[in-house]
Parts: structure tokens; C-alpha cells; sequence
């Protein structure tokens, strides 16, 4: 029953973000003013941004999820055990999405940097963040991968997930710091702060579209851990008999 | 409280004596970093002029590569002889076993970072014997102690534990290491303090927050 109800709510998602990235390729490359100084490359800033933005949104939910589980592991009623499992169901498909959309902002933004700055990578504060978050995510995966079982898994990545969230100010400002003792003037469209407003809307357009496209991903992906789980269980009951 | 700390001293006690019959922590860590300050010095080539810029950015890999085959080897040493099965059922709180066993591995990296200095000083022609260095070593090495303690925990629990500490511990202190070279780089050069002051600020809060969370986190940690 519960499974019909997400199949439901997933393909009207899937339709809407589909209609919404068509609209917004439409306006990406049909109808928006190519920019004076950077010409047609600075159309990539339409997706490296709004990948960028759920990006972040993936890992604060990480963050979230991650507080959630270890509140609502601590007490031991069943009720908070399940939604213990659902939190930790959460911060794992928020993570595996966002490490994709954090490698398509990387690509993206090193592909843009070449034409715009002459150079495919800078040590940038944003750049250097973004890989380190990247590099703290991946390694969240990773210890997910390696651990023994559901449960420490969901443990050692929620203290991670939380770890690597506080971290990022840090690691902000010390590169900041670090970048004005080697000064290297930045130029480029992210120093300028106004945008034209047709050029404001695509990109507002755009995050919408990819924050829809993000939301219906993590549904579907939720579920999977759901079904996952719930095969795991039938076949460990299967092997008690 | 006073038992409370009495039981963090009885753990680092343990790890103490533990050390001075293996010497197994020390020699993993000063052997490696020797071997590191030596490549390093081959793969950059320093020359006397170049030497005062890239010589703390040598001394900062050494250190921390050092320090994380240290920190792996102190919950492998746990593990192997299921001794850690025993710290959990010892009626000690979480937060005691955190800061016993980082207290510990605070120790055991400060001494070998005291016994790789004179190499340093002599390799590089530097004068690394000074206040203001050697607090911002002091200060890095608390940070390197804090997070690599609860990280070495968690990866010793893994099935590949020996590239899950580095991968998990690296990207977390990159603010420490940043801090830690450029604060040592205005220490060796004698630079103003008021330079030095915010770098050491910066590590002071990292300090304070990774021990704080991690003490938290350590029930976690060694549930089963």
C-alpha cells in the first residue's frame, strides 16, 4: 500500500521535473541573452549553479538526517527505532545524491574556469571548500561501504555527517585566510554581484527545476533503501528457518 | 570528579606503559616521518633561499602522514587483543574513554614531533627550538589528536581500516594543516605575533570543538 502511494508521488515528480528541465533547456539556450563579456560559455552557469545549490541542500539534509538518527536512536521504543531507520534512510540517499551533484558542479565549474580564467582549477575559497566537502562526502560513502553492518553504518556516518558540516566554515575562512597571504586577484562573473533579470529568472528557473529533479531522486532513492532493507530482512528470516 | 579524572589517567597510564614496553607507536611514527622529511626533500629540492618557504609545509606533511599511521596503530593495538571489547565493558563513560585514549595519542605524537625537531633543524637549516613554534605545534597536535582519536575508533571498526582513517581523518583537519604551516612559516621566519595570533585562534576553535563533539560522539562510536 505504502509502496503504490510513493510510486504515485514519484511519477508525478518525475513528470514535473521532466516538463520543468525541458522549459528550462529552452530557456538556457533559446531565450536567454548571451552574456557580453563571457559569450555562449557563461550558459553553463545555469546548471553549474542550481547543481551547486542541491549540492549544499543534499548535504544539509545529511546533517539533518543525521541529528534526527542519533536523537531518535538514543531512546528504546520501537516507535523511535523506526523512525530512527527512516532519519538514517534520509542522510544515506541525501548523501549518495548529493556527492553526485557536488561531481557534476566540479565538473562543470573546472569545464567553465578554463575559457573564463585561462586555467581549468584556482585555490579559490569556494573551489578549495567545495572539494574538500566533496572529499568529506565521498569518504561518507565510503564508510558506508566498509562497515559490518546496517547499524554501525548508520552510527559512524551520522557522527561523520554532522563532523563534515561543522567543518565547512572552518575550512572556509582558514582558505580565505591562507588565500590573502598568497594574494591572486580573482576576476570573473562570481565577483560581480548584479544580474540582468532575465538572466536572474532562467537561473531562478533553473534552480527550481533541479530542486524538483533533486526531491524526486531522493524519493525514489529513500524507497530503494526501503525495499533493500526489507528484503535484507526477508532473506535473514528465510536463513533462520 | 576525581574519579573521573583518576579513570582518564588509569587509561592513558595503560597506554603509557603499554608504549614502553612495544615502543610500537613511537618508532611507526618517527621512522615514517624521518622517511618523509627525506623524500620530501628530494622530491622539492630545497635550496638555502627556497628552504624558509617550503621547509614548514615538509614539516606539516611529515607530521601528519606520521601521525596517522601513529593514530591507526593505537586502535589496531586495541583490536587485535580484543581489548577493546574490555574498554566497553568497563562501567567507564564514553567522554573518560575518548580523553584517555586522546590524551594518550596527544602524547605519543608531541614527543615524536620533539624527537623529529633536531632532524628538522638540521636538514633545513632551521631553528625550530623557539616559544612561539613550538605552541603552534602544541596547538595542531591537540586538533590532530581530537579528530584523528574518534576517527581511528571508528576505522578500526571497518572492514578496511587502513584506508578509512586517512580518508576520513585528512579532509576534516585540511583547516588545521592550513593554519598550522603558515602560522609555523611566520614563527620560523620570527614574524610579528599579531600575525601568528588569528591562525593560532583559528586552531584554538577547531581544538574546542573536536574535542567536545568527539567526546559526545564516543558512546556511539563503541556501541555494538
Amino acid at each position: 500500500m505504502n509502496n503504490v502511494k510513493t510510486g504515485k508521488s514519484s511519477l508525478f515528480l518525475l513528470l514535473l521535473a521532466g516538463a520543468m528541465m525541458l522549459g528550462t533547456l529552452y530557456l538556457i539556450f533559446m531565450w536567454v541573452p548571451t552574456e557580453k563579456n563571457l559569450g555562449i560559455s557563461q550558459r553553463i552557469f545555469y546548471i553549474h549553479v542550481p547543481v551547486a545549490w542541491v549540492g549544499f541542500l543534499a548535504f544539509f539534509f545529511v546533517l539533518t538526517g543525521s541529528i534526527g538518527y542519533l536523537f531518535a536512536v538514543k531512546s528504546s521504543n520501537n516507535q523511535a527505532l523506526m523512525s530512527a531507520k527512516s532519519w538514517d534512510r534520509f542522510a544515506y540517499s541525501a548523501a549518495e545524491i548529493g556527492v553526485l551533484f557536488m561531481t557534476l558542479m566540479l565538473i562543470s565549474g573546472i569545464l567553465w574556469a578554463k575559457p573564463v580564467w585561462g586555467v581549468w582549477w584556482t585555490w579559490d575559497p569556494r573551489l578549495s571548500t567545495s572539494l574538500i566537502l566533496w572529499l568529506t562526502y565521498v569518504a561518507y560513502l565510503m564508510l558506508r561501504a566498509y562497515s559490518y553492518n546496517e547499524d554501525q553504518s548508520a552510527r559512524y556516518s551520522a557522527i561523520l555527517g554532522i563532523a563534515g558540516f561543522i567543518n565547512v566554515p572552518i575550512v572556509y575562512l582558514s582558505i580565505v585566510w591562507w588565500r590573502t597571504v598568497h594574494p591572486q586577484v580573482l576576476v570573473g562573473p562570481a565577483a560581480s554581484g548584479s544580474l540582468d533579470p532575465s538572466m536572474r529568472m532562467v537561473l531562478l528557473a533553473a534552480t527550481a527545476t533541479f530542486t524538483v529533479l533533486f526531491i524526486y531522486l531522493l524519493v525514489e532513492r529513500m524507497s530503494l533503501q526501503k525495499s533493500e532493507e526489507q528484503m535484507e530482512m526477508i532473506q535473514g528470516l528465510g536463513r533462520t528457518e | 570528579m576525581v574519579s573521573f579524572w583518576h579513570t582518564i589517567l588509569a587509561l592513558v597510564w595503560k597506554d603509557v606503559l603499554l608504549e614502553i614496553r612495544t615502543k610500537d607507536i613511537m618508532i611507526s611514527i618517527l621512522s615514517f616521518a624521518i622517511l618523509s622529511l627525506l623524500i620530501l626533500n628530494f622530491a622539492l629540492k630545497p635550496s638555502p633561499k627556497t628552504a624558509s618557504v617550503i621547509a614548514p609545509g615538509i614539516l606539516w606533511v611529515a607530521f601528519t602522514f606520521a601521525g596517522v599511521l601513529g593514530l591507526a596503530r593505537t586502535f589496531a593495538l586495541e583490536k587485535d587483543q580484543g581489548n577493546l571489547v574490555g574498554l566497553m565493558l568497563a562501567p567507564v563513560s564514553g567522554e573518560a574513554l575518548y580523553l584517555g585514549k586522546m590524551l594518550a595519542n596527544l602524547m605519543f605524537m608531541l614527543i615524536a614531533e620533539l624527537a623529529l625537531l633536531p632532524i628538522f633543524a638540521v636538514l633545513f637549516n632551521m631553528s625550530p627550538f623557539q616559544p612561539a613554534f613550538l605552541l603552534v605545534v602544541f596547538v595542531a597536535t591537540v586538533g590532530f589528536a581530537a579528530v584523528g582519536t574518534l576517527f581511528s575508533a571508528i576505522g578500526v571498526n571497518t572492514r578496511s581500516r587502513d584506508i578509512m582513517l586517512p580518508v576520513l581523518f585528512l579532509p576534516l583537519v585540511v583547516p588545521v594543516i592550513i593554519s598550522a604551516v603558515v602560522a609555523s612559516s611566520i614563527a620560523l621566519d620570527r614574524g610579528p605575533w599579531v600575525d601568528m595570533v588569528k591562525w593560532i585562534q583559528l586552531m584554538l576553535v577547531f581544538d574546542i570543538l573536536a574535542v567536545v563533539l568527539s567526546a559526545l560522539a564516543f558512546d556511539q562510536v563503541l556501541r555494538e
